[in-house]
């Protein structure tokens, strides 16, 4: 009987879909009273705008709306790829995305193997809680401290004359820039990105060790052979997370942190959208810039994960 | 049990090298919270590194109390926060119930279709020009409407109400109860912890977020906290702060105001941490195992 039910089904499945959606929200329709307004939430605040990137292909005259504005084909996208600020901004936001990827992405590794070795549990404790606590504390904050620390008369111009050096306002200099944010990232993330590896290890099976130590494994050994094997699901899941961020480095902060005499180094994708967009309200020509940036996400997250699948059969989905 | 040479090295490097980690976290929150301590024309003075706060004054946390724009500030994030987390708490579960629940058909597909936005989006013009065309700029609605779910948290909730047994929600569909009966006096109180996680989630980015209310409001008079923060910390707008001083007491107070400012915006946070931190921790365990 109940084969026979699902024999049915399919194949009203194959023929005649919109039936069996009826059918799905009758047999469940608390269900999906209770979805309507996350589906009304998602259809609104996401996909509209997805297709209001259509702008991006057109001239966007308010007057007329998304769909009454004429098409301007590719012209935003030419002129954003052959205009001036395109290398400027590209090398920016990839700079400062590997930077990040490269300093900013194994440090909560490290930290978590380092605090695994930690055999006194109220010392490994404090580190932790006292390493959790800036992720808490608001970017607005955090780019202020920067600021006041890294002023001319701040706290770290202090420590520098000192020693005999020079005072600097670093948030001026423009070689400087990258190197702020990226370890004010790290200051701020380190110990929460932790977690999850700690998680990760607290899962390996002792077992291993012993087994590990019983063919004459040193410490170094067993953190090769198990240790980082144990974590590798989780060390490529997060690596795919954040490849697909690569194209999308935390702009509040640029916003926040930067000024035209750092825009040489600071500026990237998603700022200059914002400023062209917001501030000089050139929709279309910015939505496209936008929009590049999106496509580019997306495909490092796709990829990556293509790859990762080849390579150890671990990924996201 | 034999501890080689190298072992012994390690350790003590190893607890080094973590201690001195501990106070690069730490120093700069200390150093603000000495700093918002001292006497405002000893900290003129000072350079270098801060021990301890330079005399003891309150001064400047009277000067921030009695400022309008903080209070004001303050009481628009609290509302903000408040209704934000109401409404993103009874989203997001109705969203992990319907979700979770087998006999829905096409959970897989709806899940897919919400999730994908995680991955990509139309970008900022767009949503812009969607908030500016629902006429609700310069409303508060304009911080709490665009950010009423997120595909992460829903994907946390919905990862404990999978736990749930089904055993549960069956016996209540036999003695007649509907799905709300069911999300509302079961689910919710099981999964109290999640809740709290996820509420947590939610009311911290909402303390602490501040760059739609920078382009969507135009009144000052609704400005949450952070964008206020904003004024004086990062534009540099401390001297508008102590209005009736003098220019002198302006410049002098200046240099701890900011300090104060930051001591008073961060200490809910600062407050609550100690008793929540294990709520923070599980929250993104669970987050990282589906996320």
């Amino acid at each position: 009987m109940a084969q026979l039910k699902l024999g049915r089904s399919k194949v009203a499945h194959a023929g005649r879909l919109p039936l069996n959606i009826a059918k799905d929200i009758v047999k469940n329709k608390y269900l999906y009273i209770m979805l309507t307004p996350v589906l009304a939430y998602f259809i609104i605040f996401q996909y509209f705008p997805m297709y209001g990137a259509i702008i991006a292909f057109k001239d966007f005259n308010p007057r007329l709306g998304i769909g009454g504005s004429a098409w301007a084909g590719l012209e935003h996208f030419r002129d954003f790829f052959g205009g001036m600020y395109f290398w400027r901004v590209f090398k920016n936001t990839l700079m400062i995305s590997l930077y990040d990827l490269v300093f900013g992405f194994p440090a909560p590794l490290i930290l978590a193997l380092l605090l695994n070795e930690v055999k006194n549990a109220l010392f490994k404790r404090s580190v932790q809680t006292i390493t959790y606590l800036p992720h808490f504390i608001s970017l607005v904050i955090i780019c202020g401290m920067i600021k006041d620390f890294t002023s001319s008369d701040g706290v770290i111009n202090d420590i520098i004359a000192f020693f005999g050096g020079e005072r600097i306002t670093m948030l001026l200099e423009p070689s400087f820039f990258r190197t702020i944010f990226v370890s004010s990232n790290i200051w701020q993330h380190v110990g929460w990105g932790t977690i999850i590896y700690l998680a990760a290890l607290s899962a390996i099976d002792p077992e291993q060790y012993e087994a590990c130590k019983i063919d004459g494994g040193g410490r170094w050994k067993q953190m090769l052979n198990v240790t980082l094997p144990g974590l590798l699901p989780v060390f490529v899941i997060l690596l795919i997370l954040d490849i697909g961020r690569i194209m999308s480095v935390g702009f509040e902060k640029v916003i926040l942190l930067y000024n035209p005499t750092t825009y040489v180094t600071a500026d990237v994708i998603s700022s200059y959208v914002y400023r062209i967009g917001l501030q000089d309200f050139q929709f279309s020509f910015s939505s496209a810039v936008g929009l590049f940036n999106s496509v580019i996400n997306f495909a490092l997250v796709i990829g990556s994960n293509w790859i990762s699948r080849k390579l150890n059969n671990t990924g996201l989905w | 049990m034999r501890v080689s040479l190298g072992e012994h090295i390690f350790r003590v490097c190893n607890t080094l090298f973590l201690s001195v980690l501990m106070i690069a976290t730490m120093y700069p929150i200390l150093y603000v919270a000495f700093a918002s301590f001292s006497e405002p024309a000893l900290m003129m003075a000072h350079k270098g590194i801060l021990w301890k706060p330079l005399g003891f004054s309150f001064e400047t946390y009277g000067a921030v109390f009695s400022n309008p724009m903080i209070l004001l500030g303050y009481r628009n994030t609290l509302f903000i926060v408040i209704v934000g987390v109401a409404l993103n708490l009874l989203l997001s579960s109705f969203a992990a119930y319907a979700l979770s629940r087998k006999t829905l058909q096409y959970r897989k597909q709806l899940t897919l279709f919400i999730v994908f936005t995680m991955f990509f989006s139309g970008g900022l013009i767009p949503f812009y020009l969607l908030v500016r065309g629902l006429g609700i700029t310069n409303s508060l609605w304009a911080l709490i409407l665009p950010t009423a779910i997120s595909a992460f948290n829903l994907i946390i909730m919905r990862t404990s109400f999978e736990a749930v047994p089904d055993a549960l929600e069956e016996s209540a569909k036999i003695d007649g109860a509907n799905d709300f009966v069911i999300l509302f006096r079961i689910f919710l109180p099981l999964c109290k912890p999640v809740l709290a996680v996820v509420g947590l989630y939610y009311g911290v980015s909402h303390w602490n977020s501040w760059f739609n209310a920078m382009i969507f409001l135009q009144d000052r008079s609704m400005y949450p906290l952070q964008l206020i923060l904003r004024e004086i910390l990062i534009i540099g707008e401390a001297s508008s702060m102590a209005e009736g001083a003098s220019q002198d007491e302006i410049i002098i107070l200046g240099e701890t105001l900011k300090y104060a400012t930051i001591m008073v915006a961060t200490l809910p946070i600062f407050l609550v941490y100690p008793l929540l931190q294990k709520y923070f921790v599980k929250g993104a365990l669970i987050g990282a195992i589906k996320g």
